[in-house]
């Protein structure tokens, strides 16, 4: 039961951290946001086959029981793509930063509302 | 086995072999490269063809990758709805190609062919798979290539709206993947068939888990699908891009709407208990706001392209009133709907790009602009390709709108819908039809004096030839609006029938 809570409220922890970032305005803390939630994604989807402890995933004569072994196939795909899109919006958002002088997600160059000013944010400028 | 029974991989196969090719060849010898990809949507069509005449036989026919038969192994699925959308796509891909190698949009960076041809790889295995994961990991395939098609040709619009495109495709796939995960833990399985018999045998405990996964697949799919609220990334996305690329996305929103056609029947039918058809309720009114927001956009576009864009949402709400009937003759009209207009959105970003080639800096703004030449040619091109995307006689948008509107009175459950539904269809249209007015008599019927005696720009009519291939394919796809329907019927009549998708997939039990 308690391996069961730890799991769930870390994915939950993980989940609620991801969303907050994704919803950030810059593109560095959105890419943050993206790669926690990948990650509460990964660990969701490997629980997926039910939490197993001490048990192989392969045929064994010795074994009494075995874990799931699909999630792990699952998680591991699911892992190589997520890699592959993070580094990709990654390089977009450099690549937008420096053609666009701007790291902000909706591409306006300059916060406009006080309130972003008075946070103490500064606006990154323009490296031409 | 005979080569014959290897057609159903063909069309994945077959752009998974020209990608490599054309990234190799590309660098030395560039017109072999677009030889290689030109060839290789010539051979998807012949092979999409092959098994829309297969498929037509009625039997459901079933591919197992590997020899490892189902539920254990991948498996592939050719009935006569991915049939239908193979051979839409590797049509739209053909003339999108085309208009790329004739208006040399393909030369602004060195991986547009492959590229390409990863993306069909996606479509095409989108298409196919009998397999949820498997389907998840082609959605992957097909948004990354997308990616980079979207940014082909760079500029700040296209990598700002590059950013935001990226961010809400690896969140959707993320809950793609969550919603994977669920039913994966409810049903110990990842075939689609299979999981339909095994979401029948649930428990009570189980059942409201079930309709949180049918809701969050469904929401996945209408993200990729553009349908309200989910939609606002669309508009921006389709506007900045390539054109001829904008008119290969078009068939990439109906990719969630043939996933949820495929998977709501299939796995949340009626034995799904306490989620059989639990995305139903909340797909009408989606749909009605879709095509409200999407020709109301049509209605304030500022430009041609973003027309299109808006015509795109519009359309995928229309047909998605269709598909939220769940009946045979609603899925009917739905199926020549889509065809419809998907060809009708590649032909509007077609005739927009062939009006901002020859109006230089004025590009496709709906603003008067000067002269321009084959002014009137143009001008007609742009006035069938808006019948057609609004849906007025004599194009297959008007057969396609009359069946959907004939098609749900009938709909069980619906007594007080279906004059919502009608009310929002006929509206849309109206809508759609004086958007486009506006837009067509600011570019054709008004013009102002060049400035500074400037020549307006002469261009070969070359790239006139890609949108009026499609046009051609709307008006003869409204004259074989018989059989296309009865195809479709059948078509629909097989996704409906869960059962026999169950033996085709499983054998005999």
């Amino acid at each position: 039961m308690t391996l069961e809570f730890l799991v769930a409220s870390a994915i939950g922890v993980l989940v609620a951290g991801g969303i907050y970032m994704v919803l950030r305005g810059r593109t560095f803390q959105v890419v943050l946001g993206l790669t926690l939630f990948s990650y509460a994604v990964n660990l969701f989807l490997f629980a997926s086959g039910r939490l197993t402890v001490n048990a192989p995933p392969i045929l064994s004569e010795t074994a009494t029981a075995y874990t799931d072994p699909l999630p792990q196939a699952l998680v591991l795909t699911a892992i190589v793509i997520t890699f592959g899109m993070t580094a990709f919006a990654v390089v977009l958002a450099l690549r937008s930063f420096l053609e666009t002088g701007s790291d902000q997600v909706d591409g306006d160059d300059a916060p406009s509302t006080p309130a972003h000013a008075a946070s103490g944010e500064t606006t990154p400028g323009p490296r031409a | 086995m005979s080569l014959i029974q290897h057609l159903a991989i063909a069309p994945v196969v077959i752009p998974a072999l020209a990608a490599p090719f054309a990234v190799m060849v590309m660098r030395r010898k560039r017109t072999l490269g677009t030889a290689i990809s030109l060839l290789s949507c010539a051979a998807m069509l012949i092979a999409a063809l092959a098994l829309l005449v297969q498929a037509g036989e009625g039997t459901i026919r079933t591919y197992a990758l590997g020899n490892w038969p189902a539920p254990f192994g991948i498996v592939l699925v050719v009935d006569r709805l991915s049939a239908i959308m193979l051979t839409l796509a590797a049509t739209v891909s053909l003339i999108a190609l085309v208009h790329a190698v004739l208006t040399g949009a393909d030369r602004k960076g060195w991986h547009f062919h492959p590229l390409f041809q990863f993306q069909m790889l996606g479509l095409n295995g989108a298409f196919l798979t009998g397999d949820l994961f498997n389907l998840f990991v082609f959605f992957e395939v097909l948004l990354i290539a997308s990616y980079g098609l979207m940014l082909h040709g760079q500029g700040p619009a296209r990598l700002k709206a590059g950013v935001q495109y990226v961010v809400v495709n690896i969140v959707g796939s993320s809950l793609f993947l969550i919603a994977l995960g669920l039913l994966y833990a409810l049903t110990g399985t990842l075939n689609m068939a299979d999981m339909g018999l095994r979401v029948a045998a649930l428990g009570p405990d189980d059942q409201g888990l079930l309709r949180v996964v049918a809701l969050l697949l469904v929401s996945v799919f209408a993200l990729k699908a553009a349908i309200a609220p989910l939609h606002l990334w669309l508009p921006r996305t389709y506007a900045v891009t390539t054109p001829a690329v904008a008119a290969l996305f078009a068939i990439m929103t109906k990719v969630g709407v043939y996933s949820i056609i495929r998977v709501v029947p299939q796995i949340f039918g009626d034995g799904a208990g306490a989620a059989a058809w639990a995305p139903a309720p909340y797909l009408l009114p989606a749909a009605a706001i879709t095509a409200i927001v999407g020709f109301a956009g049509v209605f304030v576009a500022r430009s041609l392209s973003e027309q299109a864009a808006y015509a795109v949402i519009g359309s995928t709400g229309t047909l998605l009133i269709a598909v939220a009937g769940w009946q045979a003759d609603t899925l009917t009209a739905a199926i020549y709907y889509l065809v419809h207009s998907t060809l009708a959105g590649a032909a509007l970003f077609l005739v927009a790009d062939v009006v901002a080639r020859r109006r230089a800096s004025f590009a496709d703004t709906a603003s008067a602009g000067p002269a321009f030449c084959q002014q009137q040619t143009v001008g007609l091109m742009f006035m069938a390709a808006a019948i057609a995307a609004t849906g007025l006689p004599p194009l297959s948008g008007f057969i396609g709108k009359l069946l959907i509107l004939e098609s749900i009175v009938d709909t069980p459950g619906w007594q007080g819908a279906w004059g919502w539904a009608w009310g929002v269809i006929l509206a849309t249209t109206l809508i759609g039809v004086i958007g486009f007015a506006r837009t067509g008599s600011a570019i054709f019927w008004k013009d102002i004096p060049p400035t500074d005696g400037a020549e307006p720009a002469v261009v070969s009519s070359a790239d006139m030839v890609a949108p009026v291939i499609t046009l051609a394919l709307l008006a003869a796809w409204s004259i074989g609006a018989g059989a296309g329907t009865a195809y479709g019927a059948a078509a629909a009549g097989q996704i409906l029938d869960s059962a026999s998708a169950v033996r085709a997939v499983l054998g005999e039990p």
